[in-house]
């Protein structure tokens, strides 16, 4: 009898405990076929740049830049949230001005970077801002430069969680929930099938993709 | 991080707003306004959670834990707080940011020399 109240009690503190949210972002790991490319690159070449369009992770930093390369950290997710950036389309919608966020963002010389890791960013980004961030990013990168993006191959809902990727080993990353100071979660603003990253990319010259098993289709790129 | 002693640093206060290159050989303390240029060489520049410092930044370390947009220069280490807000590029020997902070900006880590073997 004492065993069956144990079990109702151990019910209803659960309960209770369930509804409390976790005070700090959900990490967890996975196991990434495309970093482990880049890793090969980045063993095997000195002094390369390498951009890091995700938010600033002390992590990637520490990896990039005790192997001797370039760490640069733009959080390209977070400039496209600024307010200043809103206008108004023809139909009046409040969209972010393109031209505007290309002035103040990526602003680097031609053919400078030999590694760009854009994670999930073009899942979570404005859509008039993807094509021209693609764009611009393929005129900053070095010829058999390659790029590094992250897709979802389903739809995970609006209050889908958006992490940011930590480097912890050669193809290991650690995954941590995205949460802006004032904007809480991005929502996922879509899903790309095979072929809109193909016309996404068209300008590179060889993609390869790897499926993995949490619904996620990274994306290999050369310059 | 607790507001260092008036004794141990130099201190400008919240309310203070300098514009022009500043220089000293002592430990500064930032939780106003700088604008200009910031050169402490073997010393070291604390930007206090209501700094906010326009200026290129030479010191021996530096901690931000307002608002720093500039390059910084630093003989040994460079610290970023979680409140940090950082725009510009950094030259140090080690780099430590926590979690929270913002940067956008180059990290160059450039160790200090080896010294000669003996032969």
């Amino acid at each position: 009898m004492s065993s069956v109240a144990e079990n109702v009690m151990r019910f209803f503190r659960g309960s209770s405990d369930q509804a409390a949210v976790p005070a700090v972002p959900q990490k967890r790991m996975r196991r990434s076929s495309g970093m482990g490319e880049i890793s090969r690159l980045l063993n095997s070449e000195e002094a390369l740049y390498v951009l890091d369009l995700g938010s600033t992770s002390a992590n990637n930093i520490n990896f990039l830049t005790a192997k001797g390369h370039k760490n640069y950290s733009e959080d390209l997710l977070r400039a496209s949230l600024d307010p200043d950036l809103r206008v108004k389309d023809e139909t009046g919608k409040l969209i972010v001005d393109s031209k505007k966020f290309l002035d103040e963002n990526l602003t680097y010389q031609n053919g400078l970077f030999d590694i760009v890791l854009v994670w999930n960013l073009p899942d979570y980004m404005e859509e008039n801002l993807v094509k021209p961030m693609i764009d611009r990013l393929w005129s900053v990168m070095k010829p058999g430069g390659l790029l590094l993006a992250f897709f979802h191959t389903r739809d995970a809902g609006p209050d889908s969680p958006c992490y940011r990727f930590h480097i912890t080993g050669t193809d290991m990353l650690e995954m941590q929930e995205v949460r802006l100071p004032e904007k809480g979660t991005p929502r996922l603003q879509r899903v790309f099938n095979n072929r809109h990253i193909e016309n996404l990319f068209r300008d590179f010259a060889s993609i390869k993709f790897f499926l993995a098993r949490d619904a996620i289709r990274e994306v290999l790129l050369v310059r | 991080m607790d507001t260092p002693k008036t004794g141990e640093y130099a201190h400008i206060g919240k309310s203070v707003v300098i514009k022009g290159e500043l220089s000293g050989s002592e430990d500064l303390y930032v939780d106003g306004q700088v604008d200009g240029s910031i050169e402490l060489r073997n010393n070291s520049l604390i930007v206090g959670p209501n700094g906010i410092v326009k200026a290129n930044v030479s010191a021996k370390g530096v901690t931000v834990q307002g608002k720093l947009d500039g390059k910084i220069n630093a003989s040994d280490r460079v610290e970023f707080r979680k409140s940090a807000v950082v725009s510009g590029d950094v030259v140090a020997q080690r780099i430590a940011i926590e979690d929270g902070a913002y940067f956008q900006g180059k990290v160059d880590i450039q160790k200090e020399p080896g010294k000669a073997v003996a032969s």
